[in-house]
């Protein structure tokens, strides 16, 4: 774990997304200088939102969170000068560095302190600092947090625990800056693991993590902590847990994803739409309890199921997907459920634009699965 | 008398052949010398005061205990420092690697020898009758609860069980000098802490029954327990994972401002697990309140302490971290109690970690499910269950003092065993857990996959009831 930092992208061509408040929509801009990529604003703010990013909305949310409940704490390697993505930005000046402070660099500390700390009723806000580095606290999340409420009859619990990492593909992050491990969390009965796509959903999401009777896992992409910006209200706001969302209404193809990978499938959604395609695009938001009645509504719709996610495909939640909604809407279905993922090798570095599950890869498989 | 020296060179030949052992200082000519029923109580005095007034003479409080931690014989001519990052550190010309810690051991606290002859003469003022009574009839309860619990496992009545055997001055006397709004956080081998606490012999059983009264209902294997209204934090079998959890409690106590602090139990061979690490590292980083306490009983399952570390036992781990630590007898109750009274008050004054070694042999297999004579000497068990034996060794004192006899030692013993039978009676009558309590739990509400598979599982249960065990309401 030596190299850890990945501070703001290096201005590789990435595209900047865009997302109206509405709906959304993607627009692409691409750096001129390279070091630039914070996108126009295309819409209009009204007087209680403002235009910003996700790691500002995190920012903003962790600032509500120790503002509302005297008894919330932030904690987390380099959280006290503000976080290597900025996310903590503030927060010590504020309140204190008593409630937000830098931990040892030691994973399973974290957690299983913020274990404690959640036990005695308190509200944990534990960063950990990549995704890829969760795993020395899988055995105090797995075995610790899921469990302590149920094994112990519910005389204690640990639901003021919120755990939140950056996941996911970031252009160069290569092995160790990369990873979408929300498949292992999701085999965890007693935990929730939630990942928003946007800044406003970033928000509301993780304020409801943070207030849930329930420890829970909270991936934030990092790929979209400065790229994606959207209206975002200022004000203190919560979006249900396990509540899937439609973002895209069709007719011919219902598209489930969640996190940075929905960018890629409205894009591809709406290239489909140019071949007269029409792909409903839900965000499942919540991984575990997961709203398979939203799925499932859309899928006896359109008869026709496509999931998509970076992670590698085999053992990834797109299997857990489709195993339930072929229990569900077996004799709805016109074509097998296709799922467009991560190859299973580790991330690679060079490859990665060949290891994604690119916009034509999912196009190509939604086509396929329209004509099956 | 033979049996004992001949286990003992043994173990000292053992012991010799293999560097850093954690229990040499226990293998001393005091140890050879003394059985249960055959002492001299002179000779011991002699050497054990040596040995205790000159660890007193560091100071038997662990700040300044931790403060000896010094790199000696440093080249100081140049007489310059370096304004390095966590204090200064002075520069020398000299080549020298620190020694490793196993070579001067830290030295073990203890007020009674062997034989419960009390070795510091001003230590019965800080403990009365009543509570020394009581420190008594305490261990002789959790004994008799791990011989009776252990032998219904026996008998086919409990599926699994695990007993406290030669730990029970550790369990008790810790207790007792911890206050009741001190939090727990448990491995598995400290009922006793729970028993001190007020937890009844039925609650004991129920959970052991895993019957509709057990708080955990039914979920954990025997010996899982827990209590809210105790401050006892459920037992989880996964070793180390409360240590670092126990910071989070401390600090919590902390910022509330509570008279109180975190006290976390587990063992020698825990003490090799990261969660260890984590937990000290951010206790001391972070200055909470919890002690850190260590029963090193020599054995995890099968694996000896020569096998599982080469640094001087657990206490210069504490040491290392920057937390003050102390090894005591764990044999020894007044011992224990002392060295726990004392970690309490410098955790909650001083508003850091402490952490106490205590040393002690584990009597018992590991569980019901191991036999330790396949892999220890049955002369080793037998001289740690005789000549070391907390209880006769604390029976001997408290009965010097007066306080106790032989009459109330087997109307105690009677009353007791009276009691157990009857819980265990009463937890098997009690009926089985409600089968919706499989389902509870997991979450704070019950989401709806859950509630499919309930209702799942109560259909094939009404199809195939021969498949269930009975007595499971729905």
């Amino acid at each position: 774990m030596l190299m850890r930092r990945i501070g703001r992208s290096s201005g590789a061509s990435r595209s900047c997304f865009f997302i109206s408040r509405g709906g959304f929509s993607t627009t692409t801009a691409t750096s001129p200088d390279g070091t630039t990529l914070l996108p126009t604003k295309t819409s209009t703010p009204s007087s209680s939102t403002k235009s910003i990013n996700l790691f500002t909305a995190i920012n903003q949310a962790l600032h509500i969170a120790l503002e509302s409940d005297p008894r919330s704490y932030v904690f987390g390697e380099d959280v006290g000068f503000g976080g290597v993505f900025r996310c903590s930005t503030g927060l010590a000046d504020r309140f204190g560095k008593k409630r937000v402070f830098n931990t040892p660099l030691c994973e399973q500390g974290i957690v299983g302190f913020g274990i404690g700390l959640a036990a005695m009723g308190n509200r944990a806000i534990a960063e950990i600092q990549f995704a890829d580095y969760i795993y020395p606290a899988f055995d105090q999340i797995v075995n610790e947090a899921a469990k302590f409420r149920y094994r112990s009859g519910n005389q204690f619990n640990c639901g003021g625990l919120t755990i939140r990492a950056p996941y996911g593909a970031v252009g160069h992050g290569g092995h160790y800056h990369s990873q979408s491990p929300e498949a292992f969390f999701c085999h965890v009965p007693g935990i929730k693991v939630v990942i928003p796509r946007s800044p406003r959903e970033a928000k509301g999401l993780l304020l409801s993590c943070i207030r849930d009777p329930n420890p829970v896992v909270f991936f934030e992409p990092k790929w979209l902590y400065r790229l994606a910006v959207e209206e975002v209200p200022e004000d203190d706001y919560m979006l249900p847990l396990s509540q899937a969302e439609v973002i895209r209404e069709g007719s011919d193809i219902t598209l489930v994803g969640w996190g940075a990978q929905l960018a890629v499938m409205e894009q591809a959604c709406a290239d489909a739409e140019k071949d007269g395609i029409s792909c409903e695009l839900i965000d499942l938001r919540t991984l575990i309890p997961w709203d398979k009645e939203t799925v499932e509504a859309s899928v006896k719709k359109t008869g026709r199921l496509l999931i998509s996610h970076e992670a590698p495909v085999t053992g990834g939640f797109a299997a857990e997907i489709s195993a339930s909604l072929v229990e569900r809407c077996f004799l709805r279905l016109e074509a097998p459920i296709a799922r467009v993922c991560g190859l299973d090798t580790p991330f690679p570095l060079v490859f990665e634009p060949f290891y994604m599950p690119t916009k034509n890869k999912i196009l190509d498989a939604i086509k396929a699965t329209v004509n099956y | 008398m033979a049996v004992c020296l001949k286990t003992s060179r043994t173990a000292l030949h053992y012991v010799r052949t293999r560097p850093g052992p954690a229990f040499t200082h226990l293998l001393n000519r005091t140890f050879f010398s003394c059985s249960s029923h055959h002492c001299n109580p002179r000779i011991i005095s002699t050497n054990e005061y040596r040995v205790h007034s000159s660890f007193l003479g560091l100071g038997s409080r662990a700040s300044q205990h931790s403060k000896a931690l010094k790199v000696e014989d440093h080249d100081h001519s140049e007489n310059e420092e370096w304004d390095f990052p966590g204090g200064k550190v002075p520069f020398t010309t000299k080549i020298k690697f620190t020694d490793d810690s196993s070579k001067d051991r830290i030295p073990c606290y203890r007020i009674l020898d062997n034989c419960g002859q009390q070795i510091r003469s001003s230590t019965s003022e800080m403990i009365s009758k009543e509570l020394a009574v009581k420190l008594y009839s305490s261990m002789v309860t959790l004994q008799m609860l791990d011989t009776i619990f252990n032998e219904a496992q026996r008998q086919g009545r409990i599926s699994f069980y695990l007993t406290s055997n030669g730990e029970e001055a550790i369990n008790i006397a810790s207790a007792a000098a911890l206050s009741n709004d001190d939090v727990i956080l448990p491995q598995y081998r400290e009922h006793g802490v729970l028993l001190w606490r007020g937890f009844s012999l039925q609650e004991f059983a129920n959970q052991l029954f895993g019957n509709r009264s057990d708080y955990g209902k039914g979920r954990q294997m025997p010996i899982h327990y827990g209590s809210n209204k105790l401050n006892y934090i459920t037992v989880s079998s996964p070793l180390a994972t409360q240590i670092p959890q126990a910071v989070g409690v401390a600090y919590s106590l902390k910022m509330e401002k509570r008279d109180a602090c975190a006290v976390t139990y587990f063992g020698d061979g825990s003490s090799s697990e990261g969660d260890f690490h984590a937990g000290l590292n951010l206790a001391a980083v972070l200055e909470a309140p919890v002690i850190f306490f260590c029963r090193n009983n020599g054995w995890a399952i099968s694996t000896p302490v020569t096998d599982q570390f080469r640094s001087d036992g657990i206490a210069a781990k504490g040491q290392a971290y920057g937390i003050p630590s102390i090894r005591v007898d764990g044999n020894d109750v007044l011992a224990v109690y002392d060295a726990v009274r004392e970690a309490r008050e410098m955790a909650i004054k001083e508003q850091r970690p402490v952490l106490i070694e205590a040393l002690t042999y584990r009597v018992g297999h590991h569980s019901t499910s191991d036999d330790s004579t396949k892999y220890r000497a049955i002369e080793e068990i037998e001289q740690w269950k005789t000549a070391r034996n907390p209880i006769s060794r604390y029976r001997n004192w408290v009965e010097s003092n007066g306080w106790w006899n032989e009459e109330q030692e087997s109307e105690l013993r009677g009353s007791i065993r009276k009691q157990l039978m009857n819980a265990i009676q009463v937890a098997e009558q009690i009926e089985k857990p409600l089968l919706a309590d499989l389902f509870t739990d997991v979450y704070h509400e019950m989401p709806s996959n859950l509630q499919e598979q309930e209702r799942s599982l109560t259909e094939t249960m009404k199809k195939h009831p021969q498949d269930f065990p009975s007595g499971f309401a729905v």
